[in-house]
C-alpha cells in the first residue's frame, strides 16, 4: 500500500480519504483512500456491488458520500453546491456507461451544446470544433448529423466521448469505456485512451471490467474490495500481489487469459 | 528596395491572447506571431483578428508559435485551418517555435484530414417539407387502420382462448383506470350537475316550471355530458399514460425484448388495456350519471326549493330507460378508442426522449377529438332511430 501524505500536492487530480458509503443498513465503501496522479491512466476494478461507479459518482458530485474527504484539483467537492461545482465541472468531463447523449439531438449538436452553453463562439466555430473533437474520437465526419439512436453501441460511446472533450477538460472520468462492445470496438477504445492522454495531455480517471483494456492503457489500477482499496500498482505488480481478492481478480480463467496476452504481446 | 520587416496589426485580446502580423515586403502579412492563451475562450476573437488580416497571394508565411502559453484543440484547429487555408492558396506555411506537446496537437489534428468547413445540414427545402408532411399524415392514417386491424385480429384470437387472456394486466388496469378514477370522475361530474342546474335555475323560475330542473339535469348528465366527462378525464388520464408507458418500453428496446421471447406485444400490453377500459369505462358513466344528477339534485333544492322525493317521483316520470341506454352505450366505444389510441401512439414513438413527449401529446389530443366526433355521430345517428 501506498503512504498518503499530508496536505495537496500539486501533481494530484484526484485524491480521495477515508469515503464511507452506506445504502440503508449496506455499508458499500468503508475508507476508501485512493490518489490518481495528474498525467496518469488510473482504472478502479473490482467485483459487481464493489461501488466503483458509486465512487466515481460521489468524485464527479451526483451522490454524497456519508464521510470522508474527496478532492479534486486540491479542492474538496464534498458538500459543494452546484453552484460552487460549476468552475470544478468545466474542468472535467465525464462519460457515462450507457453514452447518456441526449436523444433529441445530432451527434454535433450533442457536443455543441457544451460549448454553446460554456463559451461565446460563433455558430460557425461551434460547428467546426464539435467536428473536430468528433473526429478526434475516431468517428467518420458524416456521424456527426445523425441521432444516437440511428448509431451502433461503439458510435455511441465515442460520440459520449467526445461530448466530454468539448471543454478539452484536463481530466477525463470513463464509466466502462468498454462494456458492451465487440472485441474490435474495444480495442480501438484501448487506443484511443492511451492517445488522448498522450495528444490532448489528459489525465484518465475510468472504471473497467475490461482485463485486456487495463493491460493496454493503465498506468496504474486500484482494486475495491469489501469496501476498501485492496491493491493498488501496476497491472504487473497486481498480478504478483498475494492479496485473495486481486488474486481472485486477477488470475480467473479471463484474468489468465489476459495475462498471458499481455505477457506475449510485450 | 531592402526588404524591412514592419510591424502592421498588433492586437491584444482578452485572456491575454495576442497576435501579430509581420511583414518583410510592404503591407501584407508574412509572419505570424502568436502569444499567450490560444484555446476555446479566446479562439473567437483571434478569428476575428485574421480575417482582418491581408495576405499576400502566394508566397511563405511563417507562422512563429514560441509565445503561445496555452494550446488547447480549439486553438490548434484555428492555428491549422489558418494554415490549410494558406496552402489552399498556393503559399507554403511553416510553423517555428510551438512547444513540442503543441506541435504534437496540431500533429494530431493535421493527420485527422478534417474538412475546412464544418458541414452544414440543412433541412429540405419548404415543398419538400409540405409533401413529406402530407404523406405522414397519410400513412399515419393508414398505419392507425392496420394497428386497428391487428388488434381487432389479436382481439379475436384472445377471446377465442379466454383461458390464455392476461388477468393480472387487466385487473390491474382497471384498478388505475377505474377505481383510481373514482374521485376525480366522480367530483368533477357532481360539480356538472350543480353548475346545470344553476345555470338553468333563472330561466326556468322565471316560466315557474322549477320542477323541470330534473329533466335538464337528468337527460343532459345521462346523454350527452357523463359519457363524454368521463371518456376525456380517461384519455387524460389513462390514454396518455397508454402511450407514455408504450414509448418509453420501445425507446428502452423493451417492446423488441417482447417479440424476441415470443410474447406479442398487443397481447401483453393493448389488449388487457382495451378490454379493462371496455370494462371499466360503463361502469364509470353509470357512477358519473349518479354523481351528476346528485349535484343536481344538491342545487335544486338549494335554489329552485325542490326537495329530494320530488326530485326523485319527478325522475321516475321524466327519464326514459332509453336516455339512460343510450348514454351508457356510447361508453364502451369512447373505452376503443382512447385504448387504441393511446397505445397506437405509444408505438409510433421513435427512439428519443422528444418523441415520447410529442406523441403523448398527440394520443391526447387525437382521442379527446374522435371521442367528440363519435359523440356526434351517436347523436345523428339517434335522431334517426328516433331514441
Amino acid at each position: 500500500m501506498e503512504t498518503v501524505p499530508s496536505g495537496p500536492a500539486p501533481n494530484v487530480a484526484v485524491d480521495v480519504r477515508g469515503v464511507c458509503t452506506r445504502f440503508g443498513s449496506a455499508v458499500v465503501h468503508d475508507g476508501v483512500d485512493l490518489r490518481v496522479n495528474v498525467g496518469e491512466v488510473f482504472a478502479l476494478v473490482g467485483g459487481s456491488g464493489s461501488g466503483k461507479s458509486t465512487l466515481l459518482r460521489e468524485i464527479i458530485l451526483l451522490q454524497q458520500p456519508a464521510g470522508g474527504s474527496i478532492r479534486v484539483f486540491g479542492q474538496e467537492v464534498v458538500g459543494l453546491t452546484d453552484e460552487q461545482a460549476l468552475p470544478l465541472r468545466r474542468r472535467w468531463g465525464v462519460m457515462f456507461e450507457r453514452g447518456a447523449l441526449f436523444s433529441a439531438l445530432t451527434v454535433a449538436e450533442n457536443v455543441g451544446m457544451v460549448l454553446a452553453e460554456h463559451t461565446d463562439l460563433p455558430a460557425h466555430l461551434i460547428r467546426e470544433v464539435s467536428a473536430v473533437k468528433i473526429a478526434l474520437t475516431g468517428l467518420p465526419a458524416d456521424a456527426g448529423a445523425k441521432y444516437p439512436s440511428e448509431l451502433s453501441g461503439g458510435m455511441r460511446k465515442r460520440a459520449s466521448l467526445a461530448r466530454a472533450l468539448a471543454l478539452d477538460p484536463e481530466l477525463l472520468f470513463l464509466d466502462e469505456p468498454t462494456a458492451g462492445l465487440d472485441p474490435l470496438s474495444a480495442s480501438g477504445i484501448d487506443e484511443l485512451v492511451r492517445n488522448l492522454r498522450d495528444g490532448l495531455g489528459l489525465t484518465i480517471m475510468m472504471v473497467t471490467h475490461d482485463l485486456d483494456l487495463l493491460w493496454r492503457s493503465a498506468d496504474r489500477v486500484a482494486v475495491l474490495g469489501a469496501g476498501r482499496i485492496v491493491g493498488v500498482g501496476t497491472m504487473s505488480e497486481l498480478s504478483r500481489s498475494d492479496d485473495a481478492v486481486v488474486r481472485q481478480y486477477f488470475h480467473g480463467p479471463r484474468g489468465r487469459a489476459a495475462l498471458e496476452q499481455a505477457w506475449k504481446t510485450k | 528596395m531592402p526588404s524591412r520587416p514592419s510591424k502592421i496589426t498588433p492586437m491584444s485580446i482578452d485572456f491575454g491572447a495576442e497576435l501579430t502580423a509581420r511583414s518583410s515586403s510592404g503591407p501584407l502579412a508574412t509572419e505570424l506571431r502568436c502569444h499567450g492563451n490560444w484555446s476555446v475562450h479566446t479562439i473567437a476573437a483571434l478569428e476575428r483578428v485574421l480575417l482582418q488580416m491581408r495576405w499576400p497571394e502566394g508566397g511563405d508565411t511563417v507562422i512563429d508559435g514560441s509565445g503561445i502559453t496555452v494550446l488547447d484543440t480549439a486553438g490548434a484547429w484555428l492555428l491549422h485551418r489558418t494554415m490549410a487555408q494558406r496552402a489552399a492558396r498556393g503559399g507554403t506555411v511553416s510553423v517555428q517555435g510551438l512547444r513540442a506537446e503543441f506541435a504534437a496537437l496540431l500533429q494530431l489534428l493535421a493527420a485527422r484530414g478534417l474538412a475546412l468547413e464544418a458541414p452544414v445540414t440543412r433541412g429540405p427545402p419548404w415543398l419538400e417539407r409540405v409533401g413529406q408532411e402530407a404523406w405522414s399524415t397519410i400513412s399515419g392514417l393508414w398505419e392507425y387502420l392496420a394497428f386497428v386491424g391487428e388488434s381487432t385480429l389479436a382481439m379475436v384470437a384472445a377471446l377465442r382462448h379466454p383461458r390464455r387472456l392476461r388477468w393480472r394486466p387487466i385487473l390491474h388496469n382497471v384498478q388505475a383506470a377505474g377505481v383510481d378514477a373514482l374521485p376525480i370522475t366522480g367530483l368533477l361530474s357532481f360539480l356538472m350537475g350543480l353548475v346545470i342546474a344553476y345555470q338553468g335555475a333563472d330561466q326556468l323560475q322565471r316560466f315557474g316550471a322549477n320542477i323541470f330542473v330534473v329533466d335538464l339535469v337528468a337527460l343532459a348528465m345521462l346523454r350527452e355530458l357523463s359519457p363524454l366527462l368521463t371518456a376525456i378525464i380517461i384519455a387524460g388520464r389513462s390514454g396518455s399514460a397508454y402511450t407514455a408507458q408504450i414509448g418509453t418500453m420501445k425507446v428502452t428496446e423493451e417492446i423488441d425484448a417482447l417479440r424476441t421471447i415470443g410474447i406479442g406485444a398487443q397481447d401483453l400490453l393493448v389488449i388487457p388495456k382495451v378490454i379493462a377500459l371496455v370494462i371499466v369505462m360503463p361502469l364509470l358513466t353509470v357512477y358519473t350519471d349518479v354523481t351528476g344528477v346528485l349535484g343536481g339534485m344538491v342545487m335544486a333544492k338549494l335554489k329552485l326549493g325542490v326537495g329530494f322525493a320530488a326530485f326523485f317521483d319527478r325522475l321516475v316520470d321524466a327519464i326514459h330507460p332509453s336516455s339512460y341506454w343510450t348514454g351508457l352505450m356510447k361508453a364502451p366505444v369512447f373505452a376503443l378508442i382512447v385504448a387504441l389510441v393511446g397505445c397506437h401512439r405509444g408505438f409510433q414513438v421513435g427512439g428519443s426522449a422528444d418523441s415520447v413527449g410529442a406523441q403523448t401529446t398527440t394520443s391526447v389530443v387525437q382521442s379527446i377529438f374522435l371521442v367528440i366526433v363519435t359523440d356526434a355521430l351517436f347523436s345523428i345517428v339517434f335522431l334517426w332511430l328516433d331514441l
